[in-house]
């Protein structure tokens, strides 16, 4: 049994017993859909079909649909796809980092997480495919034998590297979740009635007994996937913000961005975590075991990488003036003075003005606040992106090609579509499987919650 | 045990030794299966094997074998053979437009003009117009048999219904006109010549859209010759011209351009150059390439002139003229100390269609003692023959019939109103025309004229200098050239062909005597495509009207009001081929505007009137008329005025034209009979606004080292004058960047190139910025044309383009403000043309960040790209720092929006019938949808050059290929060649003659470019 101090907050409140844990987090699976879960996946699939049409126009038509041009080969497509494998970054960081750091807080929320990063590269995935102009032969950047003769891929190119690393971010995600997910699928499986159930989740628990040699063997695993997916947290968005770190773009080319588009991953991951959680246990009632110690503790996290961007943005300008290079110099005064003014201002606005907030512990306590921070975190951080990639093309070495970007309603759609497609999964997820970690949440319910259970014979079975 | 008493039988049968298997025992080969069993029906096996085959055969019935086009030929015509290009020679014509050319064929489509070098007048340059032209050829909008009211016929019956008419109208005392523009082809003017004889009555007007009348009349005064003079700028150190855009559109542009260009170079051996003073109102190709440009209002010319005109005449004791005040004296005065500097050497030229503006000119010129020097009155040039007040006499007086030869006064004729309703009292109404026009609208015979391609012409630009054109493909449509045409409605039966050798056999054959056998001289003319003969020049008697000129002067005041004038756009011209989308499409050289015509205006003009670009004002002359275009806010406009483009505004010229612009012709004043191309107006806001289609919409450089120049006299002192030579610095000090490399370059070179290293320099004191090479390039790679909405979203294809920088009057300044103020271009910038295509870097910032290596490196340092292996992510062009990468945003050639096969000639639209398609270099990929294309240096170039060499079991000689940009270039200013031939033009360039001036673009940044530029130098 581990020893916590007490004086630190519970992280479990309620006075919730093993049964109640395995109760709440079921009922969801189990019940018929709630009204609002059904209004809520209903919205999302009626985005995702909006969405869809729009891809169905890039596909169909071309890229031209969108609003790039022959300066800006780059805008929204990349953008979004920066955004959303960076939201995919705080899924990993919580399970893997935090369990190796032996964190227990972070059990209430690493369920969702992960599968909110999972869904994240998918959206991000779903850009990589459809920016391409000839999607069709999207297969070819992976290192495939071919019949197409001697053709292999061009190890050089970030593109490539990126391929390596999302796919491998992406699987070794997808195997963490699912392996993290067994036991809880197998308590499902017990408690399933109808038979359908019974088959369909007695298949996806692989054969779960809980016996000590299961446990022993989960254990391991996750320890193992943990520590395998720890430097993918480093690496995954060091080898994004290397497609423009490895360019001679001013404004692209700088040497702080692996670590500064890692801490703005972070950032903007923990923001989805909260803006998702506050809205998840609100509504399927999971306010003791997410509380606001949890959130209090991920506010923090957000300061620190809020500052930590903040200081980012601050070193940029510093180099573009220090190093002397005309072309930095001009594109950092053009980022926050030309016509793309107001997307700099934006994101300074909301990824190092709006955190600061959360030094007070009033706001930082409070679930309205950080639920609307949370959103504006993101909103930031997709302004970050689009200012670094826009407004560095838009005007780079020759003025004679300096263009503007302007967005079409493709451009606004296919950015829709991702939503539909994170939102309709999201909901998906909710429903069929367990949003919170029970076994893990029973492991530290003893050490951590509010009022130790009392042993009783109802609270053991059944779990 | 004897193996023999053991019996081994092969079946059943033969043990039982049935009567069946005894019969057929002893045959070789058993009889088949019987097909039906004894009851009748059909045995399985056979059934299986019909039931296979007829599904087999149903499968492939089924499968449409596609049908392929290309058919190979039954009886190969001598001399074409599949693959290999045909060259002739052959001439282009378009009124008094002309090149000397040589066309390109391949398997007997023309794809590509290029100049003829034999031509003592184009010298092998070509415009953009020219490289146009063949596109033209394969326009689907062009006529495609006679017609009569509308109805088609046959040539029979037109040609006999027209004769009777024509002999019954001579009959009866009316009058029958021809109406041509300024005709070059003495045949062509033969057969008129012998229609006006045939026919009583009949007489022949020739007007220009863009006239020179006054010129022609001045020199009568002056000379007693009634014709342009020949004007010769190799000649010429120092230069003056008043309005006259003599690089661009004004009467002889490709030959002005060669001649202008040879003195305005400079090398480590000639450290001169000519010193060009340019007074205008608009901002022209030949303003902006000025050493000194004066901003004027179009009625200040006049005083500007006199004010030269008196300096002069002070200096060299010339009489006086009457003096007026002009605001730029100090230029006025520089301008004459030069030009007296160089008595005999300079050249005053205007473009003034304005007699006493005229008159004015020739005395300076005869001050100067130009004539016979830098101007020949003796070699008369025949560009502009048009009289402008003879178009009065269609409008008047009792016609019976009117024949329009290529011409189409109905829209360029500005008082078309006025002719639309004469024209209407005229019962026989005859166009010869090979596309439709306003003007073949209006008539009920359509003879359809042969594109130039199609016909056998000849030309007379100049006194002495004749060419010949041959067709380079047989009649595309049931068409016949203007001549025979002509020549049948004189009861001729000649064809073309025998007409034009008659006419040279008697009237240019005796103007030797070299040759003394007809067929060799036609032959070698033929071959040549151009014949011609030096004349003596003699000075001619001069008189200097005084008391006209006086009168003109007295009269003239000046104008407060804003003031408009009329020019033409260097791609678009007058507006004949305006259907030709590589023209529309065409970025014009000053303003970068493409697919329309717009007022330009000044920025202080702006600023006055609240105006922004794009917004649709309404102009309306002292006459009038009125006119609704957008505004483009133009550095270098004068203040107060306004200009419009001509060339616009087309009704019936088809798909690709009507609709783009307004017609500005009827803005044209008369003003003592002669049309002039200014007056006065007033400007309303309409509050509308329309965009216009730029290509560059950044006008500084921003205090970049884009191009780098010095004056002409820094140069002398120091050669390095003006360049940009970063130096990095290392821990080792500081290090030019190209010697920086993170790799060990001293055991390992990072390119290697053993054979060839192929480049291109790019002399930017040179290239006038004509955009001849985008044309050129366009019609040698195929380049697709997307329409004025994509080039609005910034997505023109061009492979080449050139950028236009104007100069700011605030200084670099890295402040915040700074920045800012750098945007902003002078009142009256200084202008400076950069040509930018793929620099082909041998470090390439693309080559390495595409993921699937469709960009790659030659081993003769070309960037290549594989358009097979492209998936489309762009990311080669985003890391481009030139920008010359061009994405396929939609399927250019097929996608059946957004009117992609109403502009793309590629298109494969059913309407298009595959005709614009004849257009394509079969040896140069239709790019597909979703990947990017870029500058290949003309690989397939190199390749045939390279395999040429082959054959022969030699290297390619220098100059033995050139890509298209520098073949078409009119100033030589593009030098494509060998690397590591030491014997080549750029290897000498760039190591020797001119090394100092050579650099790469954006160096710093040590992509080690193959295209490299020689610095701008500026006589100042």
């Amino acid at each position: 049994m581990q020893v916590s101090s007490s004086i630190r907050p519970p992280l479990i409140t309620g006075g919730k017993t093993l049964h109640d844990v395995t109760n709440d987090i079921c009922r969801h699976v189990e019940s018929k859909p709630n009204p609002t879960w059904l209004l809520a996946f209903g919205l999302s699939v009626l985005t995702l079909s909006y969405g869809l049409y729009n891809v169905y126009r890039t596909l169909w038509y071309g890229i031209g649909e969108w609003g790039l041009n022959k300066t800006v080969g780059w805008a929204w497509d990349i953008t979004n796809f920066v955004w959303w494998v960076g939201i995919g970054h705080a899924g990993t960081l919580i399970s893997a980092v935090l369990l190796l750091f032996r964190q227990k807080w972070r059990t209430s929320i690493n369920r969702a997480a992960e599968a909110m990063t999972i869904f994240a590269v998918l959206c991000a995935a779903s850009f990589i495919l459809c920016h391409m102009g000839r999607p069709w032969v999207g297969y070819w950047p992976l290192p495939l034998p071919n019949t197409f003769g001697s053709l292999w891929v061009n190890f050089n190119s970030p593109l490539v590297w990126d391929v390596f690393a999302i796919s491998t971010y992406l699987s070794v995600s997808l195997v963490f979740w699912y392996i993290g997910m067994i036991p809880d699928l197998s308590t499902i499986r017990d408690r399933a009635t109808s038979k359908v159930s019974k088959i369909v989740y007695g298949a996806m628990s692989f054969g779960w007994t809980g016996g000590a040699k299961d446990w022993s063997r989960y254990e391991s695993v996750s320890l193992i996937l943990a520590g395998l997916s720890t430097p993918l947290v480093l690496s995954v968005h060091t080898i994004v913000s290397m497609d423009f770190a490895t360019s001679v773009i001013p404004g692209w080319h700088t040497t702080i961005f692996p670590p500064y588009f890692v801490a703005g991953a972070i950032f903007s991951g923990f923001a989805m975590v909260l803006t998702l959680m506050i809205i998840t246990r609100a509504v399927y009632k999971l306010e003791d075991y997410i509380t606001i110690e949890h959130i209090e503790t991920m506010n923090k996290i957000i300061i620190l990488t809020g500052s930590i961007v903040g200081v980012a943005y601050l070193t940029e300008f510093f180099i573009a003036w220090y190093s002397g290079v005309e072309y930095e110099t001009y594109c950092f005064i053009n980022r926050a003075t030309g016509p793309y003014w107001w997307a700099y201002w934006s994101m300074m606005t909301c990824n190092v003005i709006s955190p600061q907030l959360f030094w007070i512990k009033k706001i930082r306590r409070s679930i309205a606040a950080t639920f609307i921070i949370s959103v504006i975190v993101n909103i930031g951080m997709w302004f970050e992106r689009f200012v670094i990639i826009v407004s560095s093309l838009h005007r780079d070495y020759v003025p004679s090609s300096w263009a503007m970007f302007y967005a079409t309603s493709v451009d606004v759609g296919v950015y829709i579509n991702s939503f539909g497609l994170f939102f309709t999964l999201f909901f998906l997820f909710s429903k069929f499987l367990p949003v919170v970690n029970m076994a893990e949440i029973k492991s530290v319910l003893k050490s951590s919650s509010e009022i130790v259970p009392v042993s009783n014979s109802s609270s053991v079975h059944a779990h | 045990m004897s193996l023999t008493n053991k019996t081994y039988w092969r079946g059943i049968e033969e043990l039982e030794q049935s009567p069946e298997f005894v019969k057929n025992a002893k045959q070789e080969f058993p009889d088949y299966l019987p097909s039906e069993s004894e009851n009748g029906g059909h045995y399985r096996r056979d059934f299986l094997k019909m039931m296979g085959f007829g599904i087999a055969a149903a499968t492939l019935a089924a499968c449409e074998t596609p049908v392929r086009k290309a058919i190979p030929y039954l009886n190969k015509p001598e001399d074409v053979d599949a693959t290999i290009p045909n060259y002739y020679s052959s001439t282009y014509m378009d009124g008094g437009d002309y090149c000397s050319i040589i066309v390109k064929t391949r398997e007997g489509r023309p794809i590509k003009i290029e100049g003829n070098k034999n031509s003592s007048i184009s010298k092998g340059a070509i415009s953009a117009r020219v490289a146009a032209s063949v596109l033209s050829l394969y326009d689907k909008e062009r006529f495609r048999n006679p017609m009569i009211d509308g109805n088609k016929t046959t040539w029979d019956e037109l040609d006999s219904k027209l004769i009777s008419s024509l002999s019954n109208i001579a009959t009866s005392g009316k009058s029958i006109k021809i109406v041509s523009n300024t005709v070059l082809s003495p045949s062509l003017q033969n057969c008129i010549n012998e229609f006006l004889v045939k026919y009583a009555g009949s007489s022949h007007i020739v007007y220009d859209s863009s006239s020179s009348s006054a010129i022609l009349e001045a020199n009568f005064k002056s000379f007693n010759v009634k014709a342009l003079p020949t004007y010769d700028f190799l000649k010429a150190n120092v230069i003056v011209s008043f309005g006259a855009d003599f690089l661009g559109t004004w009467l002889s542009p490709i030959q002005f351009s060669k001649d202008y260009s040879v003195n305005r170079k400079v090398s480590k051996d000639k450290k001169t150059m000519s010193r060009h003073y340019q007074f205008e109102t608009s901002m022209s190709l030949t303003g902006a390439n000025a050493d000194f440009r004066t901003a004027i209002k179009p009625s200040q010319e006049i005083a500007y002139l006199a004010a030269l005109h008196n300096a002069i005449a002070s200096s060299t004791g010339g009489t006086t003229i009457k003096d007026f005040a002009v605001t730029d004296s100090k230029m006025i005065k520089n301008a004459a100390k030069d030009l007296l500097d160089a008595k005999g050497k300079s050249l005053v030229v205007s473009s003034s269609n304005n007699v006493a503006t005229q008159l004015v000119v020739n005395n300076i010129n005869q001050m100067l003692g130009n004539y016979e020097s830098t101007i020949s009155i003796n070699n008369k040039s025949f560009f502009k023959k048009g009289n402008d007040a003879d178009v009065a006499s269609l409008l008047t007086g009792d016609v019976g019939a009117v024949i329009f030869v290529g011409c189409n006064p109905v829209y360029d004729f500005p008082k078309s109103k006025e002719l639309i309703a004469a024209l209407s009292k005229i019962a026989i109404k005859v166009a010869i025309s090979d596309r439709p026009s306003e003007t073949t609208a209006l008539c009920n015979y359509i003879a359809p004229d042969n594109h130039y391609l199609e016909s056998w012409t000849d030309a007379n630009p100049i006194e002495g200098k004749y060419s010949l054109g041959q067709p380079t493909i047989s009649p595309l449509f049931k068409t016949r050239q203007s001549l025979e045409t002509l020549h049948k409605l004189v009861g001729g039966t000649m064809d073309a062909f025998t007409y034009i050798q008659n006419v040279w056999s008697t009237k240019i054959f005796p103007t030797q005597s070299e040759i003394s056998n007809f067929q060799t001289f036609w032959d070698k003319t033929q071959y040549n495509g151009v014949y011609e003969i030096t004349l003596v020049s003699n000075a001619l008697a001069y008189s200097f009207d005084t008391n006209f000129v006086s009168n003109a002067l007295a009269s003239s005041k000046s104008v407060s009001e804003t003031e408009y004038t009329l020019y033409e756009k260097v791609g678009m011209g007058v507006g004949t081929q305006a259907n030709n989308p590589w023209l529309q499409e065409f970025p014009e050289p000053i303003s970068k505007a493409t697919w329309d015509n717009y007022i330009c205006v000044s920025k202080s003009f702006a600023k006055e009137k609240s105006l922004e670009q794009g917004d649709k004002v309404k102009l309306t002359s002292k006459n009038g008329v009125s006119i609704v275009l957008p505004i483009l806010i133009q550095p270098g406009q004068a203040a107060n005025t306004v200009s419009i483009a001509l060339g616009y505004g087309r009704q019936n010229a088809g798909k690709v034209a009507n609709g783009v612009g307004q017609n500005a012709f009827p803005l044209v004043n008369f003003v003592d009979g002669l049309a002039t191309y200014a007056g006065v107006c007033t400007i309303e806001k309409t509050g509308e606004n329309a965009p216009i289609a730029q290509t560059q919409t950044h006008q500084t450089m921003m205090s970049r080292p884009i191009v780098q120049e010095a004056s002409l006299s820094d140069y002398v002192k120091d050669p390095f004058a003006g360049r940009y030579r970063p130096m990095i610095k290392t821990a080792e000090g500081e290090k030019a960047p190209e010697s920086i490399s993170i790799w060990d370059t001293k055991g390992l070179q990072t390119h290697n190139y053993n054979n060839h290293f192929w480049g291109l320099a790019i002399d930017l004191n040179s290239c006038t910025g004509c955009g001849s090479c985008v044309i050129s390039c366009q019609a040698e790679n195929n380049v697709p044309v997307v329409g004025k909405q994509e080039v609005i979203n910034r997505r023109e294809m061009h492979w080449i383009r050139i950028d236009r920088y104007y100069s700011s009057d605030n200084k670099e300044d890295k402040s915040i403000a700074g920045f800012t103020s750098m945007e902003d271009p002078s009142e009256n910038p200084q202008v400076v043309f950069q040509p930018v295509m793929c620099q082909h870097c041998n470090n390439a910032p693309c080559e390495s960040v595409c993921p699937v290596l469709a960009t790659t490196h030659s081993t003769e340092g070309l960037n290549q790209m594989t358009y097979n292996r492209c998936v489309g992510t762009r990311y080669c062009a985003n890391n481009c720092p030139y920008k010359v990468r061009r994405f396929n945003w939609f399927s250019y050639y097929s996608s059946k929006e957004r009117g992609f096969s109403d502009v793309n000639p590629a298109h494969d639209a059913k309407e298009n019938e595959g005709l614009g398609k004849m257009v394509l270099n079969p040896d140069v990929t239709v790019r597909a949808r979703g990947v990017m294309e870029k500058c290949s240096m003309c690989v397939q170039r190199i390749q045939s050059g390279k395999l040429a060499a082959k054959i022969e079991s030699r290297r390619p000689v220098d100059g033995e290929i050139e890509t298209a940009c520098s073949s078409s270039c009119p100033a030589d200013a593009i030098t494509f060649g060998d690397m590591n031939d030491p014997e080549s033009r750029i290897y000498k360039l760039l190591s020797d003659t001119n090394k100092e001036r050579a650099y790469h673009l954006l160096e710093e940044i040590n992509v080690k470019p193959s295209v490299s530029y020689l610095s701008k130098i500026r006589n100042v």
